[in-house]
C-alpha cells in the first residue's frame, strides 16, 4: 500500500500540472500506454528495463548495508565505455564470445576497482561516503569523455562529432526469439531472481542486514566492517557498470560524449518504494520503464518537454516521503505536528498569555484553601496592549 | 491532600499525566516541590521518573495536568522556558561537550551576541564556592572525572540562577568518596534556600540525603513521607514505609530491601579456593591501540579462573569498553597475549573465540547486543549465523532456528508475544534475557558482561545475577564489568580495579569494607596519589 500510493498521489498532482500547462493529462496518460505498452512498444519498454534493473540492484546492495553509493552516474558510464570502446576495436579480430565475455568481465572489474576508493576511504578513515562517490563520479564522467573524444573516437576520418564507432549488428547480444528484446534483460530478470534468494535465504543475506541495521552489531557478531564496506561497495559499482555495458552492447550500440542517462536517478525513488527488496523492485521498474519509454513519446504528442519525467519522479521521492513520515506517526499514535507547538502556540492566544514577566506577588495573606488563584491574578488586565 | 497550593517558593504538580504508546509513564501525580528542601524521588527504572524530569524540564509536554510555579499555573513549553524559571537538570549521562572546555561548556546556552568571559568566570567563582569545589575554567571537559563533571554539569544547571535544581541519578557513576562530596554540595545548594529534586532508586541515600521522599510506581505516586514525618521516623521505620510503597502490599522482605539498596552490599557468593581452580583466561600485558575517542587499555594482566566471577570496578569510560572487546575478540590486541584454557587465542577472531565458549555480553544491548527490526528468534542465532543446524549449504533451515528460540524462550522465561516479534519491541529486561540465553547456551565457558543490570527493574536484575552466579557455579567463569559497586560487592570473588585504561590494584572479596578499599582504590587512581592498599591477590 504504501508502495503504490506515492505513485498514484504522483501521478494525480503530474495530472494537475499537465492541466495548469494547457494540456489534457489524460491524453498524456493515454500516451504512455499507447507508446510504452501497445503493439511493439512494450519491447523497447523491456530493452530500456535491464540497465535499469541491474542499477537498482547495485543501489539495493549498497543501500542495504546503509552506504551510500550515489555514484552511479559515473559508474554506469565507465561500464558503456568499456563496452563502446573495447567493443569496435575487438569484435573484427577475436570470437564475438569471447569479446562480448572480455566487455562484462571488463565493465564489472572496472565497476569494482572504481568504488574501491570510496570504499576504502570509509573503511580507513570514516570518509563520509555520499561525497567521495559523488566525486568519483564527476571525474568518471570526466574521465569517460576524454577517452571518447582521445583514444576511443571513431576512427572514421569523417565522423567529427565526439562519439566512438558502431558495433555492428551481428556482435550485438542476441534477441530473446521472436522479440526485439535482447538477452540483457533476462539477465537483469535473473540477477534480480538471484539477488533475492541471497538476501532472504542465506546466511550473507542476514549478515547483510545486520550490518545495514547496526554496524556496532555486525561488529560484535564478528562480521568485518571494513571487509563488509568494500564488498558492498565493489558489488554495487560491478553491477552498475555492468548495467553500462550491457546497455550499449543490447540497445545504443556506441556512445556519444556527454550521452548520460541518469537511470540511477530515476531508478532510485523505486528501489526505495520497493523496501530494497530485489524482488518487489521488479514490478516498480517495470512500471518506471513503460512509463519513461511511453512518456517520451506522449510528452511530445501533447507538446510537453520530455523532462516532465524527471518531474514525475520528483513528485514520487516527495510523496514517498510524505506517506511514510504520516504513516510512522500514525503507527506510533502521534500527533502530526511537533511536540508541544500546539500548547506553544495555543499560548499566544490563551487567556493567560501573561508576559513571562514575573510580576512577583507580595505574598499576599495565605490563602488556605485551594479556591482557585487564577482569577485572582488575572484580574489586573491593566496593560493590555493594542 | 496538601493545602499548600499557593504558597510563595513552591513548584508544585497537579494530577500530572503523560502517556506514550502502550504506556501511561505517569498517571497523576501531584507533589509539591519546597524550597530548602532535598526532594527524594525515588522507584525503579520505569516507575515513570525520567517522564517527570522532562515534564519539568519542558522537554516534553503534559497531557494533562498542571504545574504551578508560586501558585500561579505557568506551562513549561521548552527548555528555554525551563531555565527561564530557574530549573535546572543535571541529566544522568553527561551532557557536556568533550571537546569544549568547561568554561566554554558553561556559555553554552548565552544569549549575547559577544562571549562575555570575565563575568563567566566570576559566575564560575560565585558557584565553585557555593558547591565546594574548585573547577579549572580552562580544563577540557573531556579530560575531567566523571565526579568534576558532575560538578561542572551542577554549575551549568544553575548559571542562570537556578531556583529548582534536578539531580537525575547522580550517584550511579560515582565512587563512594565523590558520592560524599556531591552530599556536602547538596547540602550546600539545600542552605542558600533553593530546591532539590534528587533521584535515585537506592533507597540509603534516599533516606540519608533527602528531607522529603516521594514514591513512584507504575507511574503513580504511590507514597509520601513529607519532612516532618522522615526527621521523626528512625532509619528502620523509613526503610520499611518506603519499601512497603515501592514493593506494594508483599511483605517487605529483606530480599526486596537488598535490592532497593536499603542495606550495605555484603558478598553472595559462594568461597572458591582459587588455588585449586584451573584458570579459564588470562590476559598477559594486553594492550590495545587507537579506536577513536574512547580509552584504550594497557599493560593489562588478569587472570580468570573456572568457577570465579572477577569483578572489574571502575568509573563509567575508564577502559572497560576496550578491555571486554579485546576479551571477545572485536579490538584487536596491539600488545600481549590472551590466553584461553591455555591455548593462545590472541589471534581468533570473534566467532572463533565464541565457539570456543569465550561470550561477551554487551552493554549496548540496543544498538549492539541486538538487531532491533529482527526477530528476537533470528537475534538469540545471531552468533551463529551460517552455522549448522541453522544454516545448510548457506541456506537458512528456519525450522532449526525457531526450534533453538523456543527452546531458549521457554529457558529464560522471555516474554515475548512469538519468537517473530521484533526484538525492539521488548522490553529492556527482556532484550538482557536474549542476549544472556544466546551467550550460555552451547557449550559457554566463560563470558564477559559489562553493566549487565544497568537500566533494569529489579526483578530482573535479581534474575540476571542470579544466572551469573549459577553459571559460575557449575564451573563457568565471569568477567564482570560494573559500575555499580554495590553489585560488584555482592557478586565477584575478587574486583579489580581499572582506571585510565590500566588494572591499578585487585582486593579480595572477603567480609566487610571492600566497597571502601575499592573506593580508595578508584580515586587514589585518579587523583595521582599512590594508591596505598596495593594489589594482593
Amino acid at each position: 500500500m504504501r508502495s503504490i500510493l506515492p505513485v498514484v498521489l504522483a501521478l494525480v498532482v503530474a495530472g494537475l500540472i499537465i492541466v495548469v500547462m494547457g494540456s489534457n493529462p489524460l491524453d498524456f496518460y493515454a500516451g504512455v500506454w499507447k507508446y510504452g505498452l501497445t503493439g511493439n512498444n512494450w519491447q523497447d519498454s523491456l530493452r530500456l528495463m535491464a540497465p535499469l534493473m541491474i542499477i537498482a540492484l547495485g543501489l539495493i546492495v549498497a543501500f542495504r548495508g546503509q552506504l551510500w553509493n550515489l555514484g552511479y552516474n559515473g559508474t554506469f558510464l565507465l561500464g558503456s565505455v568499456v563496452a563502446s570502446g573495447l567493443g569496435p576495436n575487438l569484435f573484427p579480430v577475436l570470437p564475438g564470445w569471447l569479446v562480448t565475455a572480455i566487455i562484462i568481465l571488463g565493465s564489472l572489474l572496472v565497476g569494482a576497482l572504481w568504488s574501491v576508493v570510496p570504499a576504502v576511504l570509509k573503511a580507513r578513515f570514516g570518509t563520509n561516503e555520499i561525497i567521495t562517490s559523488l566525486v568519483m563520479s564527476f571525474i568518471a564522467i570526466g574521465v569517460v569523455n576524454l577517452l571518447i573524444k582521445g583514444p576511443v573516437h571513431d576512427p572514421n576520418p569523417r565522423v567529427t562529432a565526439p562519439q566512438t564507432a558502431t558495433i555492428a549488428r551481428e556482435n550485438l547480444l542476441p534477441f530473446i526469439d521472436g522479440t526485439r528484446v535482447h538477452i540483457g534483460f533476462v539477465v537483469a530478470i535473473v540477477l534480480a531472481l538471484v539477488a533475492q534468494f541471497i538476501v532472504s535465504r542465506t546466511s550473507f543475506g542476514v549478515r547483510l542486514d545486520v550490518f545495514g541495521a547496526s554496524p556496532k552489531a555486525a561488529q560484535h557478531v564478528g562480521i568485518s566492517r571494513s571487509w563488509m564496506i568494500i564488498l558492498l561497495f565493489c558489488t554495487s559499482g560491478a553491477l552498475i557498470a555492468l548495467a553500462g555495458s550491457i546497455d550499449v552492447l543490447g540497445n545504443v550500440t556506441y556512445q556519444r560524449a556527454n550521452w548520460n542517462p541518469g537511470y540511477g536517478d530515476a531508478v532510485m525513488p523505486f528501489v526505495f518504494l520497493a523496501r530494497l527488496s530485489p524482488l518487489a523492485a521488479i514490478p516498480l521498474v517495470a512500471f518506471y520503464s513503460v512509463f519513461a519509454n511511453g512518456g517520451i513519446n506522449a510528452a511530445r504528442s501533447v507538446g510537453l518537454n520530455s523532462d516532465f519525467l524527471l518531474v514525475v519522479v520528483g513528485l514520487i521521492l516527495v510523496f514517498m516521503t510524505i506517506t511514510e513520515f504520516v504513516g510512522e506517526k500514525r503507527r506510533l499514535g502521534q500527533g502530526y505536528l511537533p511536540a508541544g507547538m500546539k500548547q506553544s502556540v495555543m499560548a499566544l492566544f490563551g487567556p493567560r498569555a501573561a508576559a513571562p514577566v514575573k510580576v512577583t506577588t507580595p505574598a499576599p495573606d495565605k490563602v488556605t484553601t485551594s479556591s482557585s488563584p487564577t482569577t485572582t491574578t488575572t484580574s489586573t488586565p491593566g496593560k493590555v496592549t493594542t | 491532600m496538601s493545602t499548600i497550593a499557593a504558597e510563595p517558593g513552591v513548584i508544585s504538580l497537579r494530577e500530572i499525566t503523560k502517556a506514550f504508546p502502550g504506556v501511561v509513564a505517569n498517571d497523576r501525580i501531584s507533589l509539591d516541590i519546597v524550597g530548602g528542601q532535598v526532594h527524594c524521588l525515588l522507584g525503579e527504572n520505569g516507575a515513570g521518573k525520567s517522564t517527570l524530569i522532562s515534564i519539568l524540564a519542558g522537554m516534553q509536554q503534559p497531557d494533562s495536568g498542571t504545574i504551578l510555579v508560586d501558585g500561579r499555573s505557568t506551562p513549561i513549553n521548552s527548555p528555554k522556558a525551563a531555565v527561564d524559571l530557574g530549573i535546572g537538570v543535571v541529566h544522568q549521562h553527561s551532557t557536556l561537550v568533550p571537546a569544549f572546555t568547561v568554561l566554554e561548556n558553561l556559555m553554552l546556552g548565552e544569549t549575547g551576541v559577544l562571549r562575555n568571559e570575565t563575568r563567566a568566570k566570576a559566575r564560575l567563582d560565585e558557584l565553585s564556592e557555593l558547591l565546594g569545589a574548585r573547577i579549572d575554567p580552562d580544563a577540557l571537559a573531556g579530560d575531567l572525572g566523571l565526579g568534576q563533571q558532575q560538578q561542572v554539569e551542577i554549575a551549568k544547571a544553575m548559571w542562570k540562577g537556578s531556583r529548582l535544581l534536578i539531580l537525575d541519578e547522580p550517584t550511579s557513576m560515582l565512587t563512594p568518596q565523590a558520592i560524599e562530596k556531591l552530599a556536602a554540595s547538596v547540602a550546600q545548594i539545600k542552605a542558600q534556600g533553593l530546591a532539590v529534586v534528587f533521584i535515585t532508586h537506592k533507597l540509603r541515600e534516599a533516606y540519608q540525603m533527602g528531607d522529603c521522599v516521594t514514591i513512584l510506581r507504575g507511574g503513580k505516586n504511590v507514597g509520601h513521607i513529607g519532612a516532618d514525618q522522615l526527621a521523626s521516623f528512625s532509619e528502620a521505620q523509613a526503610q520499611r514505609a518506603i519499601l512497603a510503597a515501592m514493593f506494594g502490599d508483599d511483605v517487605a522482605t529483606p530480599e526486596a530491601a537488598d535490592l532497593a539498596g536499603a542495606t550495605e552490599a555484603h558478598r553472595e557468593v559462594d568461597d572458591i579456593e582459587l588455588g585449586t581452580k584451573r584458570v579459564r583466561l588470562e590476559l598477559s600485558g594486553v594492550a590495545t591501540r587507537g579506536h577513536g575517542h574512547d580509552v584504550d587499555i594497557r599493560d593489562v594482566s588478569l587472570a580468570v579462573h573456572e568457577s570465579e566471577i572477577l569483578g572489574i570496578a571502575g568509573i563509567d569510560g575508564h577502559g572497560q569498553a576496550a578491555l571486554a572487546e579485546v576479551v571477545a575478540g572485536q579490538r584487536s590486541a596491539a600488545q600481549g597475549t590472551i590466553r584461553f584454557d591455555g591455548a593462545d587465542i590472541t589471534r581468533r577472531g570473534v566467532a572463533g573465540r565464541q565457539q570456543l565458549g569465550l561470550r561477551y555480553v554487551t552493554d549496548d544491548r540496543l544498538h549492539e547486543g541486538t538487531v532491533g527490526g529482527m526477530s528476537v528468534a533470528m537475534n538469540l542465532v545471531l552468533k551463529r549465523i551460517g552455522q549448522r543446524p541453522f544454516w545448510k549449504f548457506g541456506q537458512i533451515n528456519r525450522k532449526a532456528v525457531d526450534a533453538e528460540a523456543e527452546r531458549l524462550i521457554a529457558d529464560y522465561a522471555i516474554k515475548t508475544p512469538s519468537s517473530a516479534t521484533r526484538a525492539g519491541t521488548l522490553s529492556g529486561g527482556n532484550i538482557q534475557k536474549v542476549l544472556l540465553a544466546r551467550e550460555l547456551t552451547d557449550g559457554a565457558r566463560f563470558v564477559v558482561v559489562n553493566k549487565p543490570t544497568y537500566g533494569l527493574d529489579l526483578k530482573t536484575v535479581k534474575l540476571v545475577r542470579q544466572i551469573l552466579t549459577e553459571f559460575a557455579a557449575e564451573g563457568g567463569a565471569v568477567l564482570l564489568l560494573s559500575t555499580d559497586l554495590d553489585e560488584l560487592v555482592e557478586l565477584s570473588h575478587r574486583i579489580a580495579v581499572i582506571s585510565d585504561g590500566e588494572i591499578v590494584g585487585i582486593v579480595p572479596n572477603d567480609g566487610r569494607g571492600t566497597a571502601e578499599r575499592v573506593g580508595q582504590l578508584m580515586t587514589g587512581a585518579i587523583e595521582g596519589t599512590p594508591a596505598t592498599e596495593e594489589a594482593h591477590a
